[in-house]
């Protein structure tokens, strides 16, 4: 078994990873890294370089977890990319992290994560950025 | 003194401010469309030709031409730091280009290609200084029968020089030839290819057809998502070379630029090819030519020299001749008909306020795009994150209600979409647009000096060879038609003899 964490260069998608690490130091299980860019431009700011892909495993290593990275690109729906991947890989746990986003917002540009949340039919942790005090 | 008079009167006509700002926002255009892959510098002139209407023809060409240079600059930022060329014309810095940018050496790369194309610009624009007056000079002489001639060898080097196939290069020209006749002739008014349609009767516009084959083609060709790959973006820091990397790619600057002005001048030559030539160049005097490839700081000197060179130098056979030297140049003589000027050797005594403005905006052009390369490299690669998916309906919508203001005919719209299928097409089945477009520009010019020459000369043919000058252009005519082919016999019989001659052929075209 695996858990699978969504991994994004933001404050949000590093405490996902760094729940993820934990979770999978506690189980004894590997970790899948689902790093997924869309596609159509050129350049997306959500992909990991490949600098910050070795520093990713460099990271799950020094807490002695086994870590896989995936960067397929998603066309247009990021939800459905996350569950195939979760299915194929039979997935124990999907690791995520929220950000908060105004009721407005959401109901205009959507939520993935509560779309994650609500259509996998597995366990979801759902992580938020721990506030500074 | 009495040679720079008027050179400095152009410099009188850049520094106003009307066309000061359209300079600088030519070349922010066409640094932004060298950025982004997929839409080139002639498309980009293509569809925002409808914007030039209503301004001064030199503030026009001004803006237009700093597209094309603009564009030169642009390529190279996302050559070096994704792997992307974003110019046909930065292929080659690729090579080297992202190899430094892996070493952490990104900001030399683009500094050295910023000076570098500074360089060539510069000197490229010397040249046309002092080169394009006599050329214009001599072509003064120039009849009916040697314009016939000019204008067969330009549209026969334009499609054998091009890359791609030859065959198809020839077949994409003589469309454009067909589609020239079209409309009423001049001679007798006779009724041509008009299938009595009133909208066709004056002919097919320019405008609608380089839109649609060059904007809405390549529009519609990039939809394919050939480039899938998604990429993280690039940082860069330190853009300022050190003087020891300044120290070695001077010479393959200088070099560069001499090599680049040349290769632009040559009908059918441009910027794509002076840079892949001036690549192989360094690599073949290069000492260790196994550091090429490899992060060569020259590899990203010599090309980028050359092909700002090459585009600078480029407008010398259309300002001074006529004679669009490639499918960009080609574009901007369609931009000067449409302005009432007709590019040819009386443009600089007729109108050397249009000839030299435009020729000092580059000056200013080359030294704003020095300015604004260096720093603003971050904000250009951010452009890279807009996806087609939204760049290219808006493109297209620019397009269309570009054309139709020109007229306010939807017969042209019609034109642009079913041109834009055509050049798709030709794209997809491996056809350079280039050719047709510059044969469709060239063929008036050709038929009707054709035409007058055969009156002129009642009807007999040979009179075209008994002329000195259009004598030794059709002999240049043949010579570029059977070069090809008797290389290709020559060769069929040594090949077992000499593999190794074929190889560094193949070497040298790149």
């Amino acid at each position: 078994m695996t858990i699978l964490v969504g991994y994004v260069p933001t404050p949000e998608g590093e405490a996902a990873l760094e729940a993820g690490i934990a979770e999978g130091r506690l189980r004894r299980e590997s970790i899948v890294i689902l790093n997924s860019p869309r596609k159509g431009a050129p350049v997306d700011a959500a992909l990991a370089s490949v600098e910050q892909v070795a520093e990713l495993l460099r990271r799950a290593e020094v807490a002695g977890v086994q870590a896989t990275i995936r960067q397929p690109g998603h066309t247009d729906d990021l939800t459905d990319e996350f569950i195939d991947i979760a299915d194929e890989i039979d997935a124990s746990l999907i690791v995520i992290g929220l950000r908060r986003r105004s009721q407005v917002g959401k109901f205009i540009l959507g939520s993935h994560s509560q779309r994650i949340l609500l259509q996998a039919d597995r366990p979801v942790l759902a992580v938020k950025v721990r506030e500074r005090p | 003194m009495d040679f720079l008079a008027p050179v400095i009167n152009g410099f009188g006509v850049v520094l106003e401010p009307t066309n000061l700002l359209y300079c600088l926002i030519g070349v922010v255009i066409g640094m932004l469309i060298g950025v982004l892959p997929g839409l080139g510098p002639a498309a980009t002139i293509a569809i925002l030709l409808p914007l030039t209407y209503g301004v001064e023809p030199v503030t026009a060409i001004i803006m237009l031409s700093g597209i094309f240079y603009g564009a030169q600059y642009g390529g190279t930022i996302t050559s070096v730091l994704l792997r992307l060329p974003g110019e046909a014309s930065s292929v080659v810095t690729v090579f080297d280009g992202f190899a430094l940018a892996r070493q952490g050496r990104a900001g030399t790369a683009l500094g050295i290609a910023a000076i570098g194309s500074f360089f060539g610009g510069t000197v490229a624009i010397i040249g046309l200084t002092l080169l394009a007056p006599i050329v214009a000079g001599f072509a003064l002489d120039f009849g009916p029968p040697e314009y016939t001639a000019l204008a067969m060898l330009g549209i026969l080097l334009v499609a054998t020089v091009s890359n791609g196939s030859k065959l198809k290069s020839i077949i994409a020209a003589s469309l454009g030839l067909l589609l020239a006749t079209v409309g009423r002739d001049t001679f007798t008014g006779e009724a041509r290819f008009t299938f009595d349609n009133l909208s066709l009767a004056d002919g097919l516009d320019f405008v609608p057809i380089a839109m649609g084959i060059f904007g809405l083609g390549e529009i519609l060709y990039n939809l394919e998502e050939r480039h899938n790959k998604v990429q993280a973006p690039a940082k860069v820091a330190n853009v300022w070379p050190s003087r020891k990397d300044l120290k070695e790619s001077s010479g393959a600057i200088g070099r560069g630029s001499v090599l680049g002005f040349f290769l632009g001048i040559l009908p059918g030559g441009g910027a794509t090819i002076a840079s892949l030539a001036a690549y192989a160049m360094e690599k073949k005097r290069a000492r260790n030519p196994e550091r090429f490839g490899r992060g060569a700081v020259e590899g990203v000197a010599a090309p980028e020299s050359a092909n700002n060179a090459a585009a600078t130098s480029s407008f010398i056979p259309l300002l001074t001749l006529g004679i669009p030297a490639n499918a960009t140049m080609a574009i901007i003589f369609g931009a000067l008909l449409i302005q009432g000027v007709t590019p040819g050797p009386q443009l600089v005594q007729n109108d050397p306020e249009l000839f030299w403005g435009v020729v000092n905006s580059m000056y200013i052009g080359n030294i704003l795009l020095l300015i604004m390369s260096i720093p603003l490299v971050g904000i250009f690669v951010k452009i890279l994150r807009v996806r087609a998916a939204i760049l290219a309906p808006i493109t297209v919508l620019i397009t269309l209600i570009g054309v139709y203001t020109i007229n306010n005919s939807i017969f042209d719209i019609w034109l642009v979409i079913a041109f834009g299928l055509l050049g798709y097409m030709m794209k997809k089945f491996g056809f350079e647009p280039g050719p047709l477009v510059l044969a469709f520009v060239l063929g008036s010019l050709l038929e009707e000096n054709l035409r007058r020459s055969l009156l002129v000369f009642g009807g007999d043919p040979a009179g075209f060879v008994g002329r000195p000058i259009s004598g030794v252009l059709l002999l240049a005519f043949l010579a570029v038609m059977l070069l090809p082919l008797l290389q290709k016999a020559v060769r069929k019989t040594r090949t077992p003899a000499r593999p190794v001659e074929a190889l560094h052929e193949e070497k040298e075209r790149v």
